[in-house]
């Protein structure tokens, strides 16, 4: 078990920048997902602690040691990928046993066997031991380089995307097994992912990254209620928080084109001051009485909500309500807000003022 | 999938089937040729119209292999009787085995030749195909400064026709005492089948996700060893494509062992025709000749088949 440090890490293709100095602690023992979007750094960052990129600049710390000299086989970390992870001529156990067999692990047969077993135990793929990988199915081969990671004891389990590439039903079921898995090894994981609910739903912490920056470290709540900026706000949740450009006046939100206004609790900003104004869907209410008249514009039903298109003149707004609440197409309806749930962010560098 | 299929296009691929076999036929029957002489007596290999049914006989064999010289008279019975049956067969076509003094047989040239093609193929197509792959290793996961052009570079090697090398070639052969010698040719045809290796190969080998030896790296093991566990295998179906053809370039190439090499070293290739010019050409022995030295490429290319088959389609390996 370990914990990593990221000190300054740049990383420079000719002249496109992976990463600009990205600074980055994972605590031992912790489940830590850097959440981005295509490009945004993640693989690389990951590459980089595996060994298998060297930075531009910055250094790698693994328990405290610049390991910036050592290869990926020293660093003795696990890597799980979204595909090619397994070794298409080998059966599951030869994939298995593979890392094992490596000679800087000086282990005998006996406790090759021995690992190997307790890990298809754990994972539930005894059954698929003898069988080649090229037949095993999307779900059965990410359970397998799960295993083959697992089996090693690393210090550190790096999973770029592991779960992108299966189907809905099957990535729930591995996430679930993942973080109990993780509670169970009690090791240091490092999970990459452009997918905000999993980054919610699996993280101890988050790491928004940003065209190779952090920009904000935090549990999930935190990241969620307490965005640091406009591209955090949008990145996590679905569907992604409302935002709107206006002017704070007298505690109101008087929004533009409009002019309609909701009343504003929060703190920061002053009166008259140009705003963007963010509001998550659930914190936006519909009622007979509420200040503001708009047009259903799309319906979606997800059984449990429904996510609601509004329009009001050029904005659209999104708003979930409950699934059992009448709503029709191009129906007029009103609505109003939380007022104390409102964000207000810079409009020029997109900065939470309340923070 | 057996998809159904409408009476038409059943039609259609029975004519396409006839297609095929009528382009077999064509191509096969130079083969049959060639073989069906290796296999006949002398009087019956150059009559018109041809002979198609004889009686098959190894006495070309036997005459490619050994010294022969005409018979002014036939010899006499108790010496006929004496002979093995193998000599009896060019007895009876009028000429006899050249043995030397102390009554060994002088065998032709035939046999060195054709052991000197093989070590010659052999090892230039081992050579050419091991320093291909990791060349082409190379260029495909590390950046190479300046990599298109190495590639260029090592392409237009082949641009320019051989043969217009041959002379220089020849000429400084000569002063470093390469010519007809195993090695010049050797180094000569890996020369000459390098930059089509690392070309194919490069291209199998772009084709093999690098995610698998990243796994290995990180699993533990060295470059090299991820390269002889992971790679190597992933890249079979190319290198036996890539060997084929350099072994069937230097298994038949003429140009340069014509002028590289005289006798110790002598492929099969210019050795062969040298037997037309020689007095009334034995067009059997010819064949027979001819026809052995179809083998070699015939057996190689069965072996690998099954690796031939996803090969030669380049490029489209299982993903």
């Amino acid at each position: 078990m370990a914990n990593i440090q990221l000190k300054g890490v740049t990383k420079e293709y000719g002249v496109n920048k992976a990463l600009r100095g990205l600074d980055l602690e994972i605590a031992d023992g912790e489940f830590f997902v850097l959440l981005g979007q295509t490009g945004a750094g993640k693989t690389t960052t990951l590459r980089i602690i595996a060994g298998l990129e060297k930075p531009t600049d910055g250094q790698v710390l693994i328990d405290g040691e610049d390991v910036a000299d050592w290869n990926a086989a020293e660093r003795d970390v696990a890597l799980v990928l979204q595909q090619y992870s397994l070794y298409p001529r080998l059966t599951v156990r030869g994939n298995l046993e593979f890392p094992l067999k490596s000679r800087i692990r000086k282990l005998d047969s006996a406790q090759i066997a021995e690992r190997v077993d307790k890990a298809a135990a754990t994972l539930q793929i005894t059954p698929l031991l003898d069988r080649k990988v090229e037949r095993l199915s999307g779900g059965e081969m990410q359970r397998v380089s799960i295993g083959r990671a697992i089996v090693r004891e690393p210090r550190v389990f790096l999973m770029d995307e592991p779960l992108s590439a299966l189907d809905a039903k099957l990535r729930e079921a591995l996430r679930v097994e993942l973080k109990k898995l993780h509670n169970d090894l009690g090791a240091t994981f490092l999970f990459v992912t452009h997918d905000q609910v999993e980054a919610m739903s699996m993280g101890d912490k988050i790491g928004v990254l940003n065209r190779g920056k952090l920009v904000q470290v935090g549990t999930p709540s935190q990241v969620y209620s307490a965005p640091l900026n406009t591209f955090v706000a949008r990145a996590v949740g679905t569907p992604p928080m409302n935002l709107l450009k206006g002017t704070l006046s007298g505690g109101q939100a008087v929004i533009d084109a409009n002019g309609f206004e909701l009343p504003v609790n929060g703190q920061g900003g002053q009166d008259g001051q140009r705003m963007t104004f963010g509001i998550r869907p659930e914190d936006i209410r519909l009622e007979s009485g509420a200040p503001v008249e708009a047009r259903i514009f799309d319906i979606e039903d997800h059984g449990v909500v429904k996510i609601l298109n509004i329009e009001v003149g050029e904005h659209r707004i999104h708003a979930t309500v409950p699934a059992r609440m009448p709503v029709a197409l191009d129906e007029t309806i009103r609505f109003g807000w939380k007022g104390d749930k409102v964000l207000m962010f810079d409009p020029e560098t997109g900065h939470n003022l309340s923070i | 999938m057996a998809a159904v299929r409408t009476p038409r296009e059943i039609f259609l691929n029975r004519v396409a089937i006839a297609a095929v076999m009528v382009v077999l036929l064509i191509m096969l029957v130079p083969i049959y040729w060639i073989g069906s002489t290796a296999f006949k007596p002398r009087n019956l290999a150059t009559t018109i119209p041809p002979t198609v049914f004889f009686q098959p006989e190894v006495s070309p064999f036997v005459k490619l292999m050994t010294k022969r010289s005409q018979l002014r008279k036939p010899v006499e019975q108790e010496v006929y009787d004496a002979a093995p049956w193998w000599e009896k067969m060019v007895l009876d076509g009028g000429e006899k085995v050249v043995r030397t003094g102390k009554g060994k047989i002088r065998p032709s040239g035939y046999g060195q030749r054709f052991t000197n093609s093989l070590i010659v193929s052999i090892i230039s197509t081992f050579l050419a195909v091991s320093m291909g792959t990791l060349t082409a290793y190379g260029f495909s996961r590390f950046k190479v400064k300046g990599e298109d052009d190495w590639l260029f570079f090592i392409l237009s090697t082949r641009m320019l026709p051989p043969v217009v090398v041959a002379i220089p070639m020849y000429l400084m052969y000569r002063v470093v005492g390469l010519n007809d010698s195993h090695l010049g040719l050797i180094i000569l045809y890996t020369a000459f089948n390098l930059s089509f290796s690392v070309w194919i190969m490069k291209g199998f080998i772009d084709e093999i996700p690098r995610e698998y030896e990243e796994a290995a790296l990180v699993d533990g093991y060295t470059r090299i060893q991820a390269f002889f566990k992971i790679v190597l295998p992933e890249a079979m179906t190319g290198i036996a494509a890539t060997a084929v053809f350099c072994f069937i370039t230097a298994w038949n190439e003429y140009a340069f062992a014509l002028i590289m090499t005289n006798r110790r070293a002598q492929t099969a290739p210019p050795y062969i025709p040298s037997q037309v010019g020689s007095g009334l050409p034995d067009w059997t022995v010819i064949a027979a000749g001819t026809f052995l030295f179809l083998l070699p490429v015939a057996i190689f290319t069965f072996l690998l088949r099954n690796h031939l088959l996803r090969g030669m389609s380049f490029g489209a390996i299982r993903k």
